[in-house]
């Protein structure tokens, strides 16, 4: 790797990093099986995208994206649903109790250094009780200050500029306090007007064009502010890190473009705020390793609906969340590294206690304050015998709510990973199955017009085997080579969904109906390749089948239109995506980077039903970015240039909910 | 390079399993449903009926479907084909349709527009713009439509809207004048040179509104405002000088209700102990479909299928299905009944984001045949020779 690639982008996967002075501890817990990992120059290479955007590169994940800027994007792993996923933000859960979606379509990558994805859950025994408590989890990690020898400030300047009339600036300084102590505070802005053309078009039988209409897309403007603040520590055999983050924003809701109706003149404004601290300490030789985790969040959000021929709406609803958590583990034999031990096993146990209140105050079914009393409580044992490593926990969850029935659930987790080739750990088997459940939120309860109090939670089991195959070479062109192959079978039970209730459309309400069942199979491959010392190429890709069949309705089982049995909304037999990234170190203190990226979504009906009136098309993007980076003395600069969805395809991601054409991007950046 | 082979085929078949195409216009289907129509029935001049899918919320899935009793023949989506060249089909959330002289009218609720068409051919000849429309009726040349969308009560902190009737020269297509009733008017009715409306205030919960306005057709004034109960929805006149109000209660310790309201004084002189979502007026007996829910007990109080007699004022039939297969109706909401043989059609609205059913019983309460429709079957229009 060149000179010129940042020398966090090189180490970020190192558990011990030293850099300058700086040692980072590292904890001696384990992970059973791996997560799908985005970070080094393929996180540079989607640098400038939304974090929804990075995560269609990984397998098994559903993008729903209403377009635009603004536009809500949320991501659903496996067909299970959005509300299934759990998002943390450095090592801590952001939460959303009122809806229970966090649109990633707001985090943007500027910061991050690396993104995780983990079916199942991150199999460790150490990690706090939440990290149990979702069907899949996604990590996001930012960067974290790293200094070259003798500096005691690094800073970082990016501009970004393009279609939809985007205007971004972002600014991050690092600075090191002390040989212990490091900071980081950055600050972004966004304005964008959200405004691009789209396409409509039929034809008849004969190919002849019966309409062809081209609109601008309107009210999907926004204007954000982020800062963060970060600082962090490190102490004898452990480290603290504090974090606090605040978001402002405005932006129009684009809404669906139905016939007579082509612009929409709903608004939301968000404020969200967090301060959040971890700290972890070892004894014992590391042995002994406990962490503890505390958050407060206060999130706003304000939504208008000013148009007058539709019910005026002017809603305000306010969050509180308090988190405490406390996880410690214990290694209580561990003979992996001893030969002439008698055992040759491992076992390490853990166990974590989590409290979390939540509060929203706003305009609510009966009431105008409602709060959710919430302990976790987790053990798990990880045993590792010869090439086996084993992994099961249990998850208590006891929920206590002012006006519902309390939910007190105990669900359980079970991974596995063997190297069945002894003395070769290319080869890799694995297997998992998890059971658990998300709470319905306090819109599905208490939403005006719409909450049900009775609602129970939604359950989800997974089962999953899996192999992985790779292999390192030294002298080869082809550095490394890694194939990946998951089979998997969920099941979602009590499925919470909205159904109007009586005659007219405006009130509907949310039921516990659903029974889905998917069957799924993904298949991702990795190379790195090195034709010389200066042209290095990574490419990879994956391919996802998903049978996901609605079980809910066992009467409506016609044939033709049943939804008994049919694939459910959204749901694509077929995706897949594709990524290259290209970089050639031109000279010693230059490099240029081209990534090509692909996605695949392929036919799918929006209806359980499927039938003709509900089908939607396959859709596919191709995205190209160059980025040159140029390195002087201490400087670093990058100029990049980004065209997405190079064939101007139109298509609808959601059903009335057009997507941008081809569209640019370029940015600039400097770092000192 | 075995490998970059390898990778190479599984990218070209990914490229196989589908590209996109252009997008063509969807066809009508055409179902044998039911026996062609004996010569007898032939004579009397009922034709079939249109049906109206109103289409879930934000789908732009209004779609209009036609019975044809002559062959028997239903035809499932008929405006694409009709009308290919107009973008973004028929439009989003059907409320109401009616046929006056030789056109179809469709309010189209979402799409804040009257759908004007040819009868015999669903041809599209124009559109009225009237905002969030809701139902329509006919007179003297005129057509009638409530609206929730009337001017922002100002000095009010909720920005309440006040909801108006439109009158629609059926010639031109122009609005020619509004008049403005209670908060989100639904149904109307027109008797004896008077119109009654039916405020519902639905997006005032809980302060719902509980009258019914009535209008001097002369003079397209509100002349009078009855007292009746929360959420009302329908109106029905009978051939006795009654109406007959469905109230959709407030879904928590009201349930919903029919009133009676004497036309001689205007006033309500009594009530039916039903639940009503949806009615339709034959001879001297209202057909019934009630599917009230209330929040209270988390559930639906139970679909009820029930004749109110109006000369008796009182429920005459508490299952005018017969033969148990109103246990297949998974959500009832639209019915109608046949003018000529008292056939009794009911809607099946299912999850209401798949397809419905239109279900047909004999006057007996016997099944006779069962079809698959678009999303949300609720509105009848019958079309006459």
């Amino acid at each position: 790797m060149g000179m010129c690639v940042p020398a966090y982008a090189q180490e970020a996967s190192d558990d011990v990093r030293h850099i300058g002075e700086v040692e980072v501890h590292a904890s001696k817990a384990e992970t059973v099986i791996e997560g799908q990992t985005l970070s080094g120059e393929q996180m540079e290479a989607l640098r400038h995208h939304s974090v929804a955007d990075a995560m269609r590169y990984f397998s098994g994940v559903q993008l729903k994206d209403y377009g635009g800027v603004g536009g809500m994007k949320t991501v659903n792993i496996r067909s299970m649903g959005s509300n299934h996923l759990g998002v943390f933000y450095d090592g801590i859960q952001l939460g959303n109790a009122q809806n229970g979606i966090v649109d990633l379509g707001k985090y943007s990558m500027d910061n991050l250094e690396e993104i995780t994805l983990y079916n199942g859950e991150k199999s460790s025994v150490f990690q706090p009780a939440k990290d149990f408590g979702s069907s899949g989890t996604l990590y996001l990690r930012s960067r974290r200050p790293l200094f070259m020898e003798g500096e005691r400030n690094n800073f970082k300047f990016t501009a970004r500029g393009g279609s939809f009339g985007l205007k971004n600036i972002s600014g991050l300084w690092e600075h090191k306090w002390s040989k212990k102590v490091t900071s980081s505070l950055s600050a972004e802005f966004t304005d964008a007007t959200g405004k691009y053309d789209f396409r409509y078009k039929r034809v008849n039988q004969k190919g002849e064009v019966m309409w062809d209409t081209t609109a601008t897309r309107n009210n999907g403007d926004i204007q954000a502010e982020r800062v963060e603040a970060y600082v962090q520590g490190n102490i004898d055999e452990g480290l603290w890190n504090v974090k606090a983050y605040f978001y402002n924003s405005e932006r129009g809701i684009p809404g669906a473009i139905v016939n007579n109706v082509w612009k929409h003149a709903q608004r939301q404004w968000d404020r969200n705020f967090f301060i959040q601290s971890h700290s972890q300490k070892a004894w014992l030789d590391g042995r002994l390793e406990s962490q503890f985790n505390i958050k407060y969040a206060w999130d706003k959000m304000r939504y208008l609906n000013p148009d007058t021929t539709l019910r005026y709406v002017d809603n305000t609803f306010r969050q509180h969340e308090v988190y405490v958590s406390s996880a410690t583990h214990y290694i209580v034999f561990d003979d992996t590294e001893d030969d002439s031990a008698r055992r040759r096993g491992k076992l390490d146990v853990g166990l974590s206690v989590d409290y979390q209140w939540n509060g929203l105050k706003g305009v609510l079914q009966g009431t105008d304050f409602v709060s959710r009393n919430t302990v976790l409580l987790a053990g798990a044992a990880g045993y590792q015998w010869w090439r086996l490593k084993l992994m099961a926990s249990v998850m208590g969850t006891f929920v206590r709510d002012r006006m519902t029935d309390n939910t007190s659930e105990c669900t359980p987790s079970v991974f596995l990973s063997m190297t069945p080739v002894k003395g070769n750990k290319d080869l890799e088997l694995r297997a998992f199955y998890k059971r658990i459940f998300r709470m319905p939120t306090f819109n599905d309860l208490y939403y005006t017009d719409m909450g049900n109090k009775y609602l129970e939670p939604e359950y989800t089991t997974q089962y999953d085997v899996g192999i992985t195959w790779k292999h390192a070479w030294a002298h080869n062109i082809l550095r490394r080579l890694e194939l990946k192959a998951d089979g998997y079978f969920n099941q979602v039970d009590n499925k919470i969904v909205a159904v109007p209730k009586g005659n007219s459309q405006y009130r509907w309400m949310m039921m516990n109906l659903g029974y889905v069942e998917i069957l799924g199979a993904e298949f991702q491959f990795k190379t790195d390749w090195q034709f010389s010392p200066d042209w290095r190429l990574d490419f990879g890709g994956n391919y996802t089948y998903q049978k996901a069949r609605d079980y809910s309705d066992p009467k409506d089982n016609d044939p033709v239109a049943g939804t008994w049995g049919g694939q459910i909304a959204y749901i694509p037999w077929h995706s897949a995506s594709a990524m290259g990234t290209l970089t050639w170190l031109m000279k010693r203190n230059m490099d240029l980077m081209l990534n090509y990226s692909f996605i695949y979504t392929g036919e799918r009906y929006h209806g359980s039903s499927n039938i003709l009136a509900n089908y939607e098309q396959p859709w596919y993007t191709h995205d190209l970015s160059l980025r040159y980076g140029l390195r002087l003395r201490h400087v670093r600069l990058a100029a990049t240039l980004e065209v997405n969805n190079v064939f101007d395809q139109q298509y609808d991601v959601v059903l009335n909910y057009p997507m941008p054409g081809r569209n640019f991007k370029g940015i600039i950046s400097c770092e000192f | 390079m075995r490998v970059l082979n390898i990778i190479l085929l599984c990218l070209s078949l990914t490229l196989l399993w589908g590209c996109r195409e252009d997008q063509v216009v969807i066809l009508s289907e055409s179902v044998p449903v039911a026996p062609p129509m004996l010569p007898e029935e032939e004579a009397k001049g009922l034709l079939g009926f249109y049906l109206l899918n109103e289409g879930n919320m934000g789908s732009n899935k209004c779609t209009l479907d036609f019975m044809d009793l002559q062959t028997g023949i239903y035809h499932r989506n008929i405006y694409g084909e009709a009308n290919p060249e107009v973008p973004k089909e028929l439009g989003d959330v059907g409320n109401d349709i009616a046929i006056y002289g030789g056109r179809l009218y469709a309010v189209i609720n979402c799409s804040n527009k009257v759908e004007v068409m040819d009868k015999w051919t669903a041809r599209r000849i124009g559109q009225i713009d009237i905002p969030n429309c809701r139902y329509i009726k006919f007179d003297g040349g005129y057509a009638y439509v409530t609206s929730y969308a009337g001017p922002v009560v100002t000095n009010n902190p909720n920005y309440d809207q006040i909801g108006y009737v439109a009158k629609v020269d059926t010639a031109t297509l122009q609005v020619v004048a509004r008049c403005e009733v209670g908060f989100q008017p639904d149904e109307l009715e027109i008797v004896n040179g008077r119109m009654y409306v039916a405020n519902s205030g639905g997006y005032m919960s809980p302060k719902y509104e509980t009258t019914v306005s009535v209008i001097d057709m002369e003079s397209f004034t509100v002349v009078k405002e009855i007292e009746v109960a929360v959420n009302l929805h329908r109106l029905k006149a009978d051939r006795n000088g009654l109406l007959w109000v469905s109230s959709r209660g407030d879904y928590e310790y009201t349930p919903s209700q029919l009133y009676i309201i004497d036309l001689a004084d205007e006033e309500v002189c009594g009530s039916v102990d039903v639940g009503v979502s949806s009615m339709c007026l034959a001879g001297d007996s209202l057909y019934i479909l009630a599917d009230d829910y209330s929040y209270l007990d988390n559930g639906w109080r139970g679909a009820a299928y029930s004749i109110v007699d109006v000369v008796e004022q009182q429920v005459v039939s508490d299952k005018f299905i017969k033969d148990g297969t109103e246990r297949d109706i998974k959500m009832p909401y639209g019915i109608s009944v046949n003018p000529v043989n008292g056939d009794i059609y009911v809607t099946n609205a299912t999850s209401f984001v798949d397809p419905g059913r239109l279900i047909c019983y004999s006057k007996q309460g016997l099944k006779k045949w069962e079809v698959r429709t678009g999303d949300i079957p609720a509105h009848f229009a019958y079309l006459w020779r």
